[in-house]
């Protein structure tokens, strides 16, 4: 990773410029052309290292969504995580070191849909889900101080 | 805090991020059938009322190092919730601190925090500095540490789009 890599990682989490060319003002502050920040946003994003320039939205302010787990048997685990995955309203899917393995957040615009989409999940897996939906956010999402060292 | 169903067009168009092209807000204003302005105008009052909470990169931990992400639960009395919560998310290395629902007997738990760290152990120490530091030496308590990430991407909503408007807006 380049320097230039890791300030657009580090100094663009919030506040990323509302203008007519976004990136020509990224660049102006680094100190390079838009160009180059374009190409090193793009090899970023290839590399892994950047999801995406985009939004993160106050849980439950656009929306229903739940985190939720579901208990796979070890043998069926990537045919379940992909079956989990398929569905566009899963926008996280993870695997973590429980009984509880299979670890999803889904996201739909009503109760309803959300329902709806747990159900699917249940029917197409034959297991049941486990839905934790949030409560109370004791944190923002204000980024991630990156160290480097 | 009202989010219009223009509002929800364009947050499905920023769904896989600002497009990497010299005017990204006019193409996401094609996508969600709006102009630049528009587009322009629409994220600046989201961020305004809290809806966004941050408008930029978003990082993914693991590919930078970030290799031990672990979510940690606990189980705390709902009358002390509150307390622990705010405690627990003034801990820098706490990215997010929720408090979600318990299903017992199979899911007990009802704090949620997630602890991003380069090394394993110097998660397992940082849970224990929450602990003490929030008095919860004896809570029980489960570590889930991620092994694999299947998926990551923004949300979207577009379930519930008219028909009409889901085939002038993303063209599928």
């Amino acid at each position: 990773m380049d320097d230039l890599g890791r300030r657009l990682l580090d100094e663009f989490q919030r506040g990323f410029p509302l203008t007519l060319r976004p990136y020509a003002d990224v660049a102006a502050r680094l100190g390079v052309d838009e160009d180059t920040v374009l190409d090193a946003l793009r090899a970023l994003k290839d590399m892994g290292a950047l999801t995406r320039v985009g939004a993160v939205f106050r849980p439950g302010s656009v929306g229903v969504s739940t985190l939720a787990a579901l208990a796979v048997p070890e043998e069926h685990l990537e045919q379940v995580a992909a079956l989990v995955s398929a569905h566009p309203e899963v926008n996280h899917n993870y695997q973590r070191d429980h009984r509880f393995n299979v670890w999803f957040v889904a996201t739909a615009t009503d109760r309803e849909s959300l329902k709806a989409v747990i159900e699917d999940i249940e029917a197409e897996t034959g297991l049941d889900v486990l839905c934790l939906p949030m409560l109370e956010s004791f944190c923002l999402d204000l980024g991630f101080g990156l160290q480097w060292s | 805090m009202v989010v219009t169903w223009r509002d929800r067009r364009l947050i499905e168009a920023l769904a896989d991020g600002l497009p990497l092209a010299a005017r990204p807000y006019a193409e996401l204003g094609r996508m969600a059938g709006m102009d630049e302005d528009e587009v322009i105008e629409r994220i600046q009052a989201m961020i305004a009322k809290g809806i966004i909470t941050r408008f930029g990169v978003i990082v993914r931990h693991h590919e930078l190092g970030y290799r031990a992400n672990a979510m940690v639960v606990w189980d705390i009395p709902d009358d002390d919730v509150a307390r622990v919560g705010e405690a627990m998310a003034d801990f820098p290395f706490v990215t997010l601190c929720y408090r979600r629902v318990r299903r017992p007997p199979l899911w007990p738990y009802n704090l949620f925090c997630m602890i991003h760290g380069r090394e394993r152990e110097t998660v397992l120490e940082q849970v224990e500095q929450v602990a003490r530091g929030c008095g919860l030496e004896n809570a029980r308590r489960d570590i889930l540490f991620s092994l694999r990430r299947f998926k990551q991407r923004g949300a979207i909503y577009r379930r519930d789009w008219p028909a009409l408007e889901l085939a002038a807006g993303t063209g599928g």
